[in-house]
């Protein structure tokens, strides 16, 4: 084959033709967001559409691509960047994806891919559609909630005389991967593993097979694919100098693990505390604002009347509200129950369970009582957030250079391995 | 099986597989649903796993994997059945069967369903029974029918048979289409004529691909004619989907010949042996009527071997029926459906005019094409020229419904105004006009002096019109209205690329938002956003186009969506229902 040269944002640069257009970038360093892209696929799936670029002026999947003398590509343009954080947003926002309590978490691409475009929430509404776990085939689970239909598992998972174990099901947004469980049980051991291992999500899990490690060990923990890394949560410095400043700080449908991160500073915490005061907090117990604050920290969804009340009450306090961690950034651990009807999650708890004599329980209602809502809000579909700090809980590094490049202005640069959803 | 060109009969060189999608229909029509049994029995027949038979099954919707009540009705649930009634037949449909629907009632008697457009917008309210088409419904309609069904009475005989509705024809025996048609006229000029001659009258006469692209048909047709690979196909798209289109019905109705007859044209200007009509599920109504014209077609010596006495020109026609699934219209989608497989477009890797159908040179065309070609060819292209406008030549069939007095099917010259229609169709206060479908564009009644035609490719002055013109007045609610393209959308996307996926699912989400009062001027411009977002990265047309409706109507009705704006501080606040959201809470109020 002939070597050709194809131009990326402007420069040359020299492949072997043919080669897809994924590949022949990543040679050069240049890094296209992917997931559904197998090179050995042929013709490709084009099914995650994360590698999208401008090629000869049009939009097209780069992974859909072969090189050729003279392709013009347009990969990091500001439009196109966002573009595919869209696309990887929209997979957060459609599947439920609730990753402290994902076994694939750490060796997850979709998350993968969230860390290297930085991507702190989601700009779509999450849909929280009831899914179903498949616990019937023989070694595997298939978590159909985490599933984003790349279609790997169906193009290459077959039984030794060549029948699918994996196909789509359905159509439109009820499509789904099935799995054939007669097939699923004639597969060896480590087809069934690779299955586990090319799905980019943790959709597809193989009993007894543990992907538990620890933080550092995993795939993704530590290191980014892309040359330089770099997330600024600040577009521009703010303020300029060192005054004192005063922070309030509430968890609402959270665990109180972000305030416990928060704590984690060790021995800056005494720097901090010489920089600012604590109003309304847990920290100071202080139960009222008595002062309008500069930062707003919240941690935590909103599950009730009184946590959206008291989310109002911070919006009007503070000059800027920052949200942390996962819960409150779009519902986290609690918004599981979002794909089920409160009716059935209070009764399941009150009424139906193991422990509740018939008849002798209730669903507790009283007028001093909050009211719970019908799911859990993230704290930006009730007020305006300024600042989201993804993570379950974030690192203390990452919550305090935001709290000091958004109080004083200082310049920071988040590292790659600070930038965590779990 | 039936006649020669039934479904079940493949070509000699079809793979087995290519009868999946009938035999599927073998199960649905004998049994009201494919068993677990049957499924097995499919997939141990093709050395399938079950799961891809079942995959198959589960994507298109007339297939039901759960018994579909002795008689399976399906009350078309478009927009445009909406406005003419459809709650209140929904409502006599479920009281006079005792069905809910989506469900079946409890004796198994009745299998009540909705589905999208079935291709009688100018007949609205309509449904489907065991596939046999009711028109004009009100709700003492419906109690006749299910009196007469529970008595016994063979739905086929109950039937309506749809009229033709042909509202309107160029003045001055101008039309094209609906001309006196002699079978086998064109056919029988062939034997004059070289296949270069036939493609260079196509090009002559400037004939456009009626689908809704227009892309010069006899640039496919030469184009395909160049690949060695043999045999080769002609593929007639009959799987006419788009809500609020029935052009491809009436044409099929009363004028099959014309199609059938483009089609052996093309198989003899492509080097084609063998032709497929893919007819909508939809439209199994009308397979007779199509099976017998074929049959009329071989009886008198024009589809077979040495046709119309020209040696070694062979050409057999088969129909092949769709089974409930709009992206199939897309024509990749299409031939992996013909395929035996699940209708999910394939990627541009390759045209179908190089590898199409089984991989081999296929030609892909709209009914409305096939039967304009023949047209063209049986007036020639000079006289076709003279209809229409410069650049924009010929007539268009256009399918009009919704708020006007005639509803049906007009053939108008390219270049009247839609003012022009408008008055012909008598539309009442029109206000929003949907052209080309819920995928087309949506233009205000302020846009009424553009022209019809096909000569801006990016559809800026002139509006192009794919065949679906959908009138609503100023009563109608435009939300509303584009809440049901958005669910349509969402139920018929394919369902493999992100976008289109997920996409319309979050569409509908905003648009309830806005529907419910809670939206500000940052959700019309998520709207904006999103909707281009789809249209750059989705992998076919069906998403590319389906947040057109919603772009052109926020951009077109401004002022109606400020109407519907939150009154609270959108700088800090975001405006949410709380009433609702604790509705279901309050439930537990001792």
């Amino acid at each position: 084959m002939a070597t050709c040269t194809f131009w990326v944002d402007g420069k040359p640069y020299q492949a072997e033709e043919g080669t897809n257009l994924v590949d022949a970038a990543k040679t050069h360093g240049i890094f296209i967001p992917s997931l559904c892209y197998f090179q050995h696929i042929d013709p490709p799936l084009g099914t995650c559409r994360t590698c999208t670029c401008k090629i000869n002026g049009r939009h097209s999947p780069a992974c859909t691509e072969a090189v050729k003398e003279g392709l013009k590509v347009e990969v990091n343009t500001p439009e196109l960047m966002d573009i595919r954080k869209a696309l990887v947003e929209m997979m957060f926002a459609e599947g439920n994806h609730f990753c402290p309590a994902c076994e694939k978490s750490g060796n997850c691409d979709l998350q993968h891919m969230g860390y290297e475009l930085g991507i702190s929430q989601s700009r779509f509404p999450h849909l929280f559609k009831d899914r179903l776990i498949d616990y019937q085939p023989k070694r595997m689970v298939m978590e159909h909630n985490r599933c984003i239909k790349c279609r790997r598992c169906v193009e290459e998972i077959f039984t030794t005389d060549g029948k699918r174990v994996f196909n789509y099901i359905n159509r439109g947004n009820e499509t789904r991967v099935g799995i054939d469980y007669e097939q699923e049980a004639r597969l060896s051991d480590s087809d069934a593993e690779k299955a586990m291992a090319i799905c980019p999500t943790g959709a597809i899990m193989v009993r007894g097979k543990s992907l538990s490690k620890p933080f550092g060990d995993r795939a993704f923990d530590l290191k980014s694919t892309q040359k330089h890394y770099s997330y600024n949560i600040l577009d521009k410095p703010r303020a300029t100098h060192f005054e004192k400043k005063t922070i309030a700080t509430v968890s609402l449908a959270g665990c109180f693990g972000c305030h416990m991160s928060l704590l984690d500073i060790d021995t800056e915490i005494l720097d901090i505390a010489e920089l600012v005061s604590f109003n309304k907090s847990p920290l100071t117990d202080i139960k009222s604002f008595t002062q309008r604050c500069h930062l707003g920290l919240v941690e935590g969804g909103c599950c009730n009347t009184e946590n959206i009340e008291t989310l109002r009450k911070f919006r009007e306090m503070c000059d800027t509200l920052v949200v942390m961690g996962e819960c409150a950034v779009w519902g986290g651990l609690p918004a599981m129950r979002n794909t089920i009807p409160l009716g059935e999650c209070l009764e399941e708890a009150y009424l139906n369970s193991v422990t509740s004599e018939p008849d002798a329980t209730i669903v507790p209602y009283h007028e001093d009582l909050p009211k719970i809502l019908n799911r859990v809000y993230a704290c930006n579909e009730i007020v305006k957030v300024d600042y989201t700090i993804p993570g379950c809980p974030p690192s203390a590094t990452h919550i305090w250079k935001v709290i000091k490049s958004l109080l004083w202005g200082e310049e920071y640069s988040l590292l790659y391995s600070e930038f965590k959803y779990d | 099986m039936g006649t020669r060109s039934h479904p079940n009969n493949l070509f000699s060189c079809e793979p087995n597989r290519s009868k999946l999608l009938s035999q599927l229909w073998q199960h649905q029509i004998n049994n009201r649903y494919i068993s677990e049994d049957a499924i097995a029995a499919l997939a141990t027949e093709h050395n399938l796993s079950a799961i891809e038979v079942a995959g198959v099954a589960s994507f298109y919707h007339f297939f039901h994997r759960q018994p579909a009540g002795r008689h399976t009705i399906y009350i078309n649930n478009s927009i445009i059945a909406e406005l003419k009634g459809y709650e209140r037949i929904r409502e006599a449909f479920e009281r006079e069967t005792g069905a809910r629907l989506g469900s079946v009632d409890p004796t198994g008697t009745f299998g009540l369903f909705e589905t999208p457009c079935i291709g009688l917008s100018d007949q609205e309210p309509a449904a489907l029974i065991d596939f046999f088409p009711f028109t004009n419904l009100n709700a003492i309609k419906v109690k006749e029918i299910i009196r007469k069904i529970k008595e016994g009475r063979a739905v086929h005989e109950i039937a309506d048979s749809p009229p033709a509705n042909i509202r309107f024809l160029p003045p001055n025996d101008r039309t094209l289409f609906f001309a006196p048609y002699t079978r086998g006229e064109v056919i029988r000029k062939l034997a004059n004529l070289t296949p270069e001659e036939v493609i260079e009258q196509l090009r002559i006469g400037e004939l456009a691909g009626r689908g809704g692209a227009f892309f010069p048909t006899w640039k496919k047709w030469s184009t395909c004619r160049t690949f060695p690979e043999s045999p080769k196909f002609i593929v007639c798209n009959a799987d006419e989907g788009e809500p609020g289109t029935f052009k491809d019905r009436v044409l099929l109705q009363h004028q099959p010949g014309s199609v059938i007859e483009g089609m052996i044209t093309a198989g003899f200007a492509v080097g084609a042996a063998y032709g497929i009509i893919y007819l909508r599920g939809e439209y199994r109504w009308m397979l007779p009527t199509v099976e017998e014209e074929i049959d009329q077609f071989y009886q008198a010596g024009l589809l077979g071997k040495n046709i119309a006495g020209i040696n070694g020109f062979h050409f057999d026609l088969r129909l092949e029926v769709g089974a409930g699934a709009y992206v199939c219209g897309e024509e990749t989608a299409l031939l992996e459906s013909m395929e035996g497989k699940r209708g999910e477009p394939r990627t541009k890797w390759f045209y179908p005019v190089e590898k199409g159908y089984l991989q081999l040179p296929t030609v892909v065309n709209n009914v409305e094409t096939f039967a304009a070609a023949t047209r063209l060819l049986q007036f020639g292209s000079f006289e076709y020229l003279k209809r229409g406008i410069p650049g924009s030549a010929g007539t268009k069939l256009i399918s009009v419904s919704g708020d006007c007095q005639r509803p049906g099917l007009y053939e108008i010259e390219w270049g009247i105004t839609v003012a022009e229609l408008l008055e012909i169709c008598g539309a009442e206060d029109p206000f929003f006009i949907q052209v080309s479908g819920p995928s087309g564009e949506c233009i205000s009644i302020k846009e009424k002096f553009r022209r019809i035609s096909m000569l801006d490719l990016l559809a800026q002055k002139d509006i192009r019109c794919g065949g679906s013109f959908m009138i609503f007045n100023r009563q109608r609610d435009l939300v509303h209205i584009l809440l049901n393209f958005c669910s349509f959308f969402k139920h018929e996307s394919c369902g493999v690329c992100t976008p289109c996926r997920a996409g319309n699912f979050i569409l509908q989400r905003k648009l309830e938002k806005i529907s419910h009062g809670l939206a500000d001027r940052n959700d019309l411009q998520d709207l904006r956003n999103w909707g281009n977002i789809m249209k750059s990265t989705s992998r076919c047309g069906l998403g590319k186009t389906a947040s057109n409706s919603v772009l052109h109507a926020v951009d077109k009705f401004q002022d109606y969506f400020a109407k519907r704006f939150a009154e609270v501080d959108h700088s800090i606040y975001r405006q949410i229902d709380e009433h609702a959201a604790i509705a279901e809470y309050e439930r537990y109020k001792p």
